[in-house]
């Protein structure tokens, strides 16, 4: 018994010691962040992009393959990693934080469950560039400059090009339950379009699910004409679902694959909001490389935007071939 | 007319109280695979990375393995209690989401909104352990119930609260830098910053391992897990001690939850979504037996190192992120397959 206590007591001890050398996070106040620090110079750079993408998804395969292409190019060692969990993103900034590595290229779809980590990197001397979403905190964070469309942007031109068509109530289609941008996109949409928005939730892992909710939604509601979607995938299970019920509603959707260009080429899509983000990928490396070798800085302090550009019927005969390739 | 027991001559001491050769000690305990394949992924990624075991890496795989660490000791407790929780994934969102919804919408101070998720999750700890004796369903089907209602919870109700779907603005509300402390913060050590969510995951498995070993109530884990029946039929709570483990693990959710929302600042409402396996995989290779009865804390703790180190070091080794699924789960059946020819060996050496 009294050996037990005598170790509590050594814990507490070891406890109270360490505790003793900690820092608790900073709470938030307003103030300049850390400008960035001083480029590193030398060796090979190397460069690693950390998105939110969960493996294997279409989209993000894309940014990977802009990147690698542009590493190919420039003589920089692209690594590509990704983890759609927040916490476990920040890891793997952590991770290459701990590495060096000579730049960073980070998508924060959570951008305040990125912030510690990012800072620290911007500490650490490396220069980040963020990509795909996180526009607003990009610079706030110390990044040198962001990459990527402006989602409520996005959504207002395809919610406009919807109204413009004659169409007049519109459903959008959010798969993804956690995701800030979907949410941004739909709440474009319903700004851009002048009639009435609905939208619904549905499980982008399940196909089947996706396409027996949008039959549900426009089966329910006759008066639906228009489907807009955030993925290809989705768009495809729309078309499919909407033509076993018969209704007169057209899709219009996010994101470029082949299926999304045969069904444009159809006329089962009207068209397709393309961020491009192959240009994610491939201009931050870009940008990096510039910076590296001769502190170069893009955008002046405004996002450099690569999209939305709305593919339609009579583009889509030259986009096709890009598609099939894996960069568009 | 009882006849006289034969006088114990010191030259043939019963086998029983006999003490066994080292090896054979050590071989019984069931952290042992789980250490030695702790050891050797250490030295493989040590050997075949620069930055494994820098200061700034080990911090970064010690990160990883922390709140895996703590979840995976409250789900070992209960596995080895003879229950399964599938909602351990999701409780580690829904109690960050009650905490940051009360700070930022409701104003409440962060330590009070801590102390409100915490009553939240050993309510539905205690529930589902309620159900689980009460209907004499399996944990398995009672637990997928609230898994899927919570997650349905999370999302419906942050939407309906914030009108998107994560909630954000931790760092200004009242209480933040205090509880940061406590939950968040960072201790310096020889110029590296490490998480104090490693001492807590450290703290949380000694406690649970002393509780496991060295209390009646450790007794009363291991004998409703081996055999319900005769456990009752010697006395022991069974009812009573399910629920606690229920509870326990509830509570290990709460505090990552807590160290997740003081930490990232925000929570999304699909978080923790899927990591309920990873839990399971970690106490499993930790030697926690699903069938029940057998396994270690120290052992679960253990085997989220080797998730820890593995997933970190797959990273320094810099191979391509499309193979390290693959890389991940070849790592844990092996890990698996040592532990359980390990176990085989030692369940010889106890007969």
């Amino acid at each position: 018994m009294r050996s037990c206590r005598w170790r509590a007591g050594l814990l507490a001890a070891a406890g109270a010691v360490l505790l003793s050398a900690c820092t608790g996070p900073k709470a938030e106040e307003p103030g300049a962040p850390d400008a960035g620090a001083a480029p590193v110079l030398d060796g090979p750079l190397r460069v690693a992009v950390i998105s939110h993408g969960t493996a294997g998804d279409a989209f993000w395969n894309v940014v990977k393959n802009g990147a690698e292409e542009a590493g190919r190019q420039l003589g920089v060692q692209v690594e590509y990693q990704s983890d759609g969990d927040p916490g476990r993103q920040a890891k793997l900034i952590d991770n290459a934080v701990a590495q060096r590595v000579g730049g960073l290229v980070v998508s924060m779809a959570n951008p305040q469950a990125l912030r510690p980590s990012v800072e620290n990197a911007v500490r650490a001397g490396i220069p980040v560039i963020t990509i795909n979403s996180g526009e607003q905190q990009s610079a706030e964070y110390g990044a040198l400059t962001h990459v990527g469309q402006n989602e409520s942007l996005a959504g207002e031109r395809a919610g406009r090009r919807l109204a413009e068509l004659g169409k007049t109530k519109l459903l959008c289609v959010i798969h993804e339950a956690g995701n800030v941008g979907q949410a941004q996109r739909c709440a474009g949409a319903e700004r851009g379009f002048s009639g009435e928005t609905a939208t619904l939730q549905v499980d982008i892992n399940n196909p089947a699910d996706v396409q027996a909710r949008i039959r549900g939604a426009v089966q329910a509601d006759g008066s639906i004409d228009a489907v807009l979607a955030l993925n290809s995938q989705v768009a495809a299970n729309a078309v499919s679902g909407i033509e076993q019920v018969g209704s007169t509603a057209e899709v219009a959707t996010f994101d470029l694959n082949s299926d999304v260009v045969a069904a444009i080429e159809a006329g089962d899509v009207l068209f397709a909001v393309d961020q491009q983000q192959y240009e994610q990928g491939y201009l931050p490396v870009v940008f990096l490389k510039l910076y590296h070798d001769n502190a170069n800085v893009v955008g002046g302090g405004k996002p450099v935007l690569t999209g939305p550009d709305l593919v339609e019927q009579g583009d889509i005969a030259r986009i096709a071939d890009y598609v099939e390739r894996g960069t568009r | 007319m009882s006849t006289p027991a034969p006088p114990l001559t010191p030259a043939q001491p019963d086998e029983r109280i006999a003490t066994p050769r080292l090896a054979d000690r050590l071989i019984v305990r069931p952290e042992i695979g789980a250490l030695l394949g702790a050891a050797v992924v250490f030295l493989f990624f040590s050997v075949s990375t620069e930055q494994f075991l820098t200061g700034d890496g080990v911090a970064t795989w010690l990160d990883d393995a922390s709140t895996l660490g703590i979840m995976a000791v409250g789900v070992a407790m209960l596995m080895i209690g003879g229950e399964f929780d599938l909602s351990t994934g999701v409780m580690t969102a829904s109690t960050a989401l009650v905490t940051s919804i009360l700070a930022t919408q409701a104003g409440w101070n962060v330590w009070l909104a801590l102390l409100a998720s915490l009553a939240f999750a050993m309510l539905v700890g205690a529930f589902n352990g309620w159900l689980v004796m009460r209907t004499g369903l399996h944990s398995f089907i009672i637990t997928l119930g609230t898994f899927l209602a919570l997650q349905g919870l999370n999302l419906g109700v942050t939407n309906l609260v914030t009108g998107t779907v994560q909630v954000s603005g931790m760092r200004s509300t009242d209480g933040y830098e205090s509880a940061g402390f406590v939950f968040a913060s960072t201790m310096n050590i020889g110029g590296t910053e490490f998480q104090v969510s490693i001492l807590w995951w450290i703290g949380f498995a000694v406690a649970a391992a002393l509780l496991l070993v060295r209390t009646r109530f450790g007794n009363w884990i291991f004998a409703v897990g081996g055999s319900a029946v005769s456990a009752r039929a010697v006395g022991v709570p069974v009812i009573r001690t399910k629920i606690s483990l229920f509870m326990l693990t509830a509570f290990a959710g709460w505090l990552v939850g807590s160290i997740n929302v003081l930490r990232f600042a925000s929570v999304q409402a699909n978080q923790g979504i899927g990591l309920e396996l990873q839990f399971i995989v970690a106490a499993v290779v930790g030697g926690c037996l699903l069938t029940g009865g057998f396994g270690s804390a120290i052992g679960a703790a253990i085997g989220a190192l080797i998730f820890g180190m593995a997933r970190q070091g797959i990273v320094f080794a810099r191979w391509d992120s499309d193979w390290f699924m693959l890389f991940l789960g070849a790592l844990l059946l092996a890990a698996v397959l040592v532990n359980n020819t390990l176990r085989r060996r030692a369940e010889r050496v106890r007969r």
